[in-house]
């Protein structure tokens, strides 16, 4: 079908402004973010030259790219315990979130019962809870996964427990109709047609984990008791080193989307073949 | 398509044994409504009945609880003398095909086999032979939106059949589909039936349709859903195109047509607000 379109020779003018539009699109959609971030970073840097601006309060771009070079064995190994609460965290919360949304679907009693404790954990700013968790649990480590994973788990839990109780009606009586356990049901039906929130809600939670896990280390590191980027931020304020603060902060950023990118990949993987979101438009 | 015309025709008026009764069945759903009415209906074993009717004449929850999927509020279903069904002797096709979207067409098909335990190395044969039945041999790896409506109906009639059940109840499978299509349909469906001999109760609001595929039509009429009238279609199986165009087929059109409109008018009642 769409090499019999792209065969064909003779495209008259609407179809053939049609095709060249969605070329240029296509190459507009990388090409004009990419200028205007160009564009931005050297407006930065003439900022700073023009207004003759001293690097303790706002550095040059480069001078920013040399300090995540020079300063990157440090950088990196702070990333790297961020980068470690950021995926436990997400873990934790796939596994709490799913389980939970898979207990609630079991039974609507149970979801009534228990749905608003989950709504309570998710209002309460984390900044407000850590004083708390902190007299509470002793481990460094812990401490931090808690935050984060409060923060992470609830797109994760509601998403799926939305997407258990999509399934559609016809679909339910057939498996009925054919005798379905209760675990196949779960199994066969509503696990996969629950996929598409899942995944959804997964996203949401990746980059929210990233910042439950900065957060919480901030309020630990307040205290110098952490070693992850937060705390290398905190560090380079109170020393005024603000091209090291911007590199970390650079850091974090890149690393926040990467983790979209790389979970949004493996959303598309999954649904590719037959999910309207992961389709593309023919027409 | 291969014409068989060596094929002994059918018992065309369903003299088979007795399969299921409905006697004075009603159901009335908590919101008040009476959706069926004092209901008797014999099915026949090897009967392709059809109920045809106005919508809201019950038709549809009259096969909902022939299937089991709800209770009848008065009266019983008889299964010559039991008063339930082996599940299992029950195809059932919706209205829409309700495949799994993210299966291809050969796990929606095995689900039935799968859900009873059959592995998928044991049900390949049975499955890719169900395939073969409804013409989609080829298709077992496609998912099902990469199909016509047609093919994804098709898909859905294999799962209902590939347990092989006694009863396939169809609620208005083919209502969504194009003319051209839907005749195809008609005509494979027959096929399929009259090799197997299984029992077909069959929802339709289409007299052509009904009239067409079934040995027994009965016409229902709404508030309250209730039988208004059967009418034996004795023209003998195979039933094939030379059919649809022959003056038997129209006049027994025109008959069915008449006490469908009978049934919509008696609906209507003195106020004549029917339609």
């Amino acid at each position: 079908m769409t090499a019999i379109e792209e065969h064909a020779l003779t495209l008259d003018p609407e179809e053939a402004r049609r095709v060249r539009q969605e070329r240029l699109e296509r190459i507009g959609r990388w090409l004009l973010p990419l200028a205007i971030m160009i564009l931005a970073i050297w407006l930065w840097d003439r900022i700073c030259v023009w207004n003759d601006i001293p690097k303790y309060i706002l550095p040059r771009p480069g001078v920013v790219l040399q300090t995540l070079f020079d300063d990157a064995g440090l950088l990196f190994s702070s990333l790297l315990v961020t980068l470690k609460i950021t995926f436990l965290s997400l873990l934790l919360a796939v596994i709490g979130g799913v389980g939970l949304a898979v207990l609630f679907a079991q039974s609507k009693w149970v979801e009534m019962s228990f749905f608003p404790f989950a709504i309570v954990l998710q209002v309460t700013p984390i900044v407000a809870i850590f004083p708390l968790i902190n007299i509470y649990v002793d481990n460094q480590t812990t401490k931090l996964l808690l935050c984060a994973w409060i923060v992470a788990f609830f797109p994760i839990l509601s998403n799926t427990t939305l997407g258990l109780n999509s399934v559609d009606r016809n679909l339910r009586d057939m498996f009925k109709l054919n005798g379905a356990t209760r675990w196949q049901q779960l199994r066969y039906l509503r696990l996969p047609a629950a996929m598409p929130y899942f995944l959804g809600g997964l996203k949401i939670a990746g980059g929210l984990s990233l910042i439950g896990a900065v957060v919480a280390e901030f309020v630990a590191g307040a205290q110098g008791q952490s070693s992850g980027l937060a705390s290398r931020i905190i560090e380079a304020g109170y020393r005024l080193n603000a091209p090291r603060l911007f590199a970390a902060l650079i850091l974090i950023s890149f690393t926040g989307i990467l983790i979209f990118l790389v979970l949004s990949l493996i959303s598309h993987l999954i649904l590719r073949r037959w999910h309207e979101s992961a389709l593309k438009q023919e027409r | 398509m291969q014409e068989k015309v060596a094929q002994a025709p059918a018992s065309a008026s369903g003299k088979g044994p007795m399969l299921l009764a409905l006697r004075g069945v009603g159901k009335i759903f908590s919101n008040g409504v009476t959706a069926l009415s004092d209901v008797d209906l014999t099915i026949r074993e090897g009967d392709f009945l059809s109920l045809l009717g106005p919508s809201g004449c019950g038709k549809s929850t009259a096969l909902r609880l022939i299937a089991g999927l709800a209770t009848p509020t008065s009266g019983l279903l008889d299964w010559r003398g039991s008063s339930s069904f082996d599940r299992s002797n029950i195809g059932f096709v919706f209205q829409e095909p309700t495949l799994l979207p993210w299966a291809d067409v050969f796990d929606n098909v095995w689900l039935p086999l799968r859900l009873k335990g059959v592995s998928r190395a044991k049900a390949a044969p049975v499955v890719m032979e169900m395939l073969a039945r409804v013409h989609l041999t080829g298709f077992e790896n496609a998912v099902p939106r990469e199909l016509s409506g047609g093919m994804k109906m098709r898909v859905s009639i294999a799962r209902a059949m590939v347990t092989k059940p006694r009863v396939l109840l169809m609620d208005e499978p083919f209502a969504a589909l194009d003319e051209i299509t839907r005749f195809k349909l008609n005509n494979d469906l027959l096929e399929l039936w009259q090799d197997e001999r299984f029992t077909v109760v069959f929802v339709t609001h289409s007299v052509f349709e009904s009239v067409f595929l079934s040995n027994r039509v009965v016409v229902m009429a709404a508030r309250p859903g209730r039988v208004f009238r059967e009418i034996a279609i004795d023209a003998p199986y195979p039933r094939n195109e030379a059919f649809r165009t022959s003056p038997d087929y129209a006049a027994l059109c025109r008959q069915a047509s008449d006490v469908l409109i009978g049934a919509i008018n008696s609906t209507a009642g003195p106020h004549h607000d029917g339609h």
